[in-house]
Parts: C-alpha cells; sequence; structure tokens
C-alpha cells in the first residue's frame, strides 16, 4: 500500500478545473492591463522603441491596407450598384459608399486585416522570446522588460490603427471614384461634393474612435498572449494564432457595442 | 572550509523553500558564497538548480526563507532597489538569450544604454569593444546572433553580462549542448572573468570537469537540499552513491546499463 506522501495532493477546485481556470485568466488579464496603463503613465517612456512600433505596425501595414482598401471601395461599389439603378437612383452611390466606408468598412477593414498581420506578429515575436528566455535575460540586465515590449507596442497599435483607418478610408473611396467615374463618368469634384454631403462629424469621430479601440484590442490581447506564451515553439505558434482569434472576437464584440451607443446618441 | 568564517559573504540563503503547485522542488536550502570565489552547484536535471539561481536574480520569489545578495533580501527590496541589484549581478543563461532582432553592437549596448544614461555614444562603443576583446570575439561586433555558433552566442551572453561589470556572476549550464574544445574555452573564460573582473559566482552545471577547472568549491544538489558541500576533491571523496554515480559518469567508469 502507498503513503500518503508517495502521491500527488489531489487538486482542489472550487468550481471546476475549466470554470476556475476562465476566471483565473480573466483576472490576469485585468492586472495585465492594469498594469499597462500603470507603467504607460510612468518615466522613462522608451520613445525610440515607441517610433520603431509605429513605424512597423503604420508604415509596414501600407501595401496591404492599400490593396485592401482599394478593393473594398472598387467592390462595394459594384454590388451596390444594381440596388440603387433599380430606383434610378445611382447618383446617390458615393455618398451611400462614404457612409459604408467612414461608418463601419474602413475601421472594421483595417482592424481585421491589422490583426491578422500585426496581431500574429507580435504573439509570435514576444511568444519566442518569452520561450527562449530573452525576457527574463531582459529583466536580469535591470531593464523593465513590459515597459520596453508591451507598452510601446500596445500604444503603437493604439496611434497607428486610426491612422491606417484614415487611410484605409480614403483609399477605399479612391477605388469607389474609379469604378463611379468609369461606369457614370461622374467627375472628381462632383464625386467628393456628394461624398461628404452626408457625412457629420460624428460619423468621422465615433469611426475613429473606434479604430482607437481596435487598435488597443489588437495591441494589447497579442502582447498579452505572447507575453504568456509557454511550451516552446509550439507554444509560440498558439500565441500567435490565440492573438489574431481573440482580437478578431473582441473587434467584432466592440464593433457591436459602439454602434448601439452611436445610435443612441445620434 | 576552515577560514570561511573570516569571508566576506556576497551570497546568504537560509532555509530556502520553492515549489511549483504540488511539486516542491527546493527543501530548505541553506548556501552561502564568499567574495571572490566561484561555487559550482550540481545536480540532477529538474533538481532546482536554476530556479536557485532565478530566486537570488529575483526572477522567481521564493515561497519562505532569506536569500540574501549583496546585503539585500531580493524578495523583500522595492522593485527600483532591485534593478539596481541587478546591475551588480550578471546572468548567463543556458541558451545565451541573445536578442534577435539585434546585432552584436546592439546586445551589448542594450544594458548599459539603459542603465548608465550618462555615457555618451563614443563611451558605449569604448566599452563594447572591450568587453568583445575580453571574450575574443572583436569581429562579430555586426553580426546577427542567428550567424554565431553555441560557443560564440555563449560568450556573446557573457560578455553581454560583464559590460555591466558585474560583482556577482550566475551561469547556467555554461558548458551544456559544446563540444570539449568550446567546452574549455568556455571555462578559461569564466576563471578570466572571476580574475579580471574580481567576480563571485554561481556555476550551475552537470559537467564535472567544468566543476573542477572553474570553481573554488563544488556543492550538490539533490532533492531539493545541499547534499554535501566542499572543495571538488572533498566532495567525491564521498561514499554516498547518487555523488560517486555522478563522477563515475562523468569520467567514463564503468557502470551499469539500466
Amino acid at each position: 500500500m502507498k503513503k500518503d506522501s508517495d502521491t500527488l495532493p489531489e487538486e482542489r477546485h472550487l468550481i471546476s478545473r475549466k470554470i476556475d481556470a476562465f476566471f483565473i485568466e480573466i483576472y490576469e488579464i485585468f492586472k495585465f492591463v492594469r498594469r499597462f496603463f500603470g507603467e504607460a503613465f510612468s518615466s522613462p517612456f522608451e520613445w525610440k522603441e515607441f517610433i520603431n512600433q509605429c513605424y512597423q505596425i503604420g508604415y509596414r501595414s501600407l501595401p496591404l491596407i492599400s490593396m485592401t482598401g482599394f478593393i473594398v471601395g472598387i467592390v462595394f461599389t459594384k454590388q451596390s450598384r444594381p440596388s440603387l439603378s433599380t430606383f434610378g437612383a445611382s447618383s446617390w452611390l458615393p455618398s451611400l459608399i462614404t457612409i459604408a466606408v467612414i461608418r463601419a468598412l474602413a475601421p472594421l477593414v483595417t482592424a481585421l486585416i491589422a490583426a491578422g498581420k500585426v496581431g500574429s506578429n507580435i504573439g509570435a515575436e514576444l511568444g519566442s522570446m518569452k520561450v527562449t528566455e530573452q525576457i527574463d535575460a531582459m529583466e536580469v540586465s535591470a531593464t523593465n522588460p513590459f515597459k520596453f515590449l508591451v507598452v510601446t507596442r500596445v500604444l503603437a497599435t493604439t496611434f497607428m490603427i486610426p491612422v491606417l483607418t484614415l487611410y484605409s478610408g480614403l483609399v477605399a473611396m479612391m477605388g469607389s471614384f474609379v469604378n463611379i467615374h468609369q461606369n457614370e463618368q461622374t467627375s472628381f469634384a462632383a464625386f467628393i461634393k456628394n461624398a461628404f454631403s452626408t457625412i457629420s462629424f460624428l460619423d468621422i469621430n465615433s469611426s475613429l474612435v473606434k479604430a482607437i479601440c481596435f487598435g488597443f484590442t489588437i495591441g494589447a490581447a497579442s502582447c498579452y498572449q505572447g507575453y504568456h506564451a509557454e511550451n516552446g515553439t509550439q507554444g509560440v505558434g498558439k500565441a500567435a494564432n490565440t492573438a489574431v482569434v481573440v482580437s478578431m472576437f473582441l473587434i467584432f464584440i466592440e464593433e457591436m457595442i459602439i454602434v448601439q451607443f452611436v445610435n443612441a446618441i445620434r | 572550509m576552515s577560514n570561511s568564517k573570516d569571508r566576506e559573504t556576497v551570497i546568504s540563503i537560509r532555509g530556502l523553500n520553492k515549489s511549483f503547485g504540488s511539486l516542491t522542488v527546493l527543501k530548505g536550502v541553506d548556501v552561502d558564497v564568499f567574495k571572490g570565489e566561484n561555487l559550482a552547484v550540481l545536480g540532477k536535471s529538474g533538481g532546482g538548480k536554476s530556479v536557485l539561481i532565478k530566486i537570488i536574480s529575483g526572477l522567481l520569489k521564493p515561497d519562505s526563507g532569506i536569500v540574501n545578495v549583496l546585503g539585500s533580501q531580493v524578495d523583500k527590496i522595492s522593485n527600483r532597489e532591485l534593478q539596481e541589484l541587478r546591475q551588480k549581478i550578471g546572468f548567463s543563461f543556458q541558451s545565451s538569450a541573445l536578442y534577435d532582432s539585434m546585432t552584436v553592437r546592439e546586445n551589448l549596448a542594450f544594458p548599459l544604454s539603459r542603465n548608465k544614461r550618462e555615457l555618451s555614444k563614443a563611451e558605449i562603443n569604448k566599452a563594447i569593444e572591450e568587453v568583445l576583446n575580453d571574450v575574443g570575439l572583436p569581429q562579430t561586433i555586426n553580426q546577427m546572433p542567428s550567424e554565431l555558433s553555441g560557443g560564440q552566442r555563449k560568450r556573446i551572453g557573457i560578455a553581454r553580462t560583464l559590460i555591466m561589470k558585474p560583482e556577482i556572476m550566475l551561469y547556467d549550464e555554461p558548458t551544456a549542448g559544446l563540444d570539449p574544445i568550446t567546452c574549455i574555452e568556455i571555462n578559461n573564460l569564466i576563471l578570466q572573468v572571476q580574475q579580471e573582473y574580481n567576480t563571485s559566482s554561481i556555476i550551475i552545471t552537470h559537467d564535472l570537469t567544468c566543476a573542477k577547472n572553474t570553481s573554488n568549491r563544488v556543492a550538490v544538489l539533490m532533492e531539493g537540499q545541499f547534499l554535501t558541500t566542499g572543495t571538488f576533491e572533498e566532495v567525491f571523496s564521498s561514499k554516498d552513491e547518487r555523488i560517486k554515480t555522478f563522477y563515475d559518469y562523468n569520467f567514463i567508469q564503468e557502470h551499469e546499463t539500466i
């Protein structure tokens, strides 16, 4: 018969292993976000790394955002034309496209593209640094790795996603103009006048607020996954994958909440 | 050691306990490291050797016990004090832990530019060149870590800690995964660091040749406690089967196959 000391103590749970783990994870995320705000507003600030991350996240995403924005503009215009033509209202295309692009498509498409490109990049990079002890090495060399790696990346995504959203919106409208110009021979001046006739500051502001929330979400979710990666290369892959999935999921949830809120005050 | 009471203690550990969930790794560990000495810590894989030096450097918190490093109790001091203490501790990781995205120069400049902000670019460059000469790799200054061999990575990892002129060096498996010739070079480097930088070190290793050549004292960590501590000859004159197995395996004695 085995002695008590030979067996591992039985694991005890408050509710069940999975439910306990879920609430522990929520608490860990809360601590992570609280630490972010604590570290973001205390000196020293890593300006050089922040600018480097803005360059990596913003400038390096430009080709992808340009291409997707342009395609979204063309495709949405082509798809909307038949419905409007039925009512003889194809001249309303520029204002319809602008409302759709500014209110929903630009922030959403930009955030989803960035979640895929930037989120996976951050998740994999920090995850790889974690499992190869580079984050520990930073800590023992008296550098705060959270401030250097996490704060700079989260702030860079929060700052650059709105910039990319504005850019993506403009490119999508250019795509739309190209298609409308080809089909309806509308001049650029007429397109712009019609496009901005129905758009309000609330639309642009709510779009920017959405983009800021999306940017923060992508940065925080990706950094959290990467910073807590474990179990070697498998953990790095999981961190990158979860960073993208969680970011995209949260973006849709936030989109739904912000739209409800904006419609209530409109 | 007979004169240990007269020597200045740089690391003093008493009754250190550490567990991970239900797994107890360290059970009441007591050990002292004296100024200027190299202490080799031997023991089985997963026996808590790396945990010990991670606790000393403040990377892990002890469950209980006293860990005193250069007069500060690492788990009781503030974050700012811990950062100041860490500037006096060099940690050489088993995997070298060089920053992949940075060149050798940037790796070496990283701790210096962050902790000694008063230094000019020229002074940082001079310190980098000095430390690269000390580890014998001045030609690698503009290379990426991925372009270096295992031994070179280890040396650059040690150089990155030396650039801060530490008082204590913690080596985690310095010769693991290296060929015998490179192992000898690393052993010589550890001795050179002890003499030129006047460091006190803990060397975590399985390699008895490394322990014999680089350490003043050896401590054997088994089942969460130090079995014995003393000079290499004192420790390996023991009749304890577990210590004898260590010696026999490393020095190619006949042993039973399992």
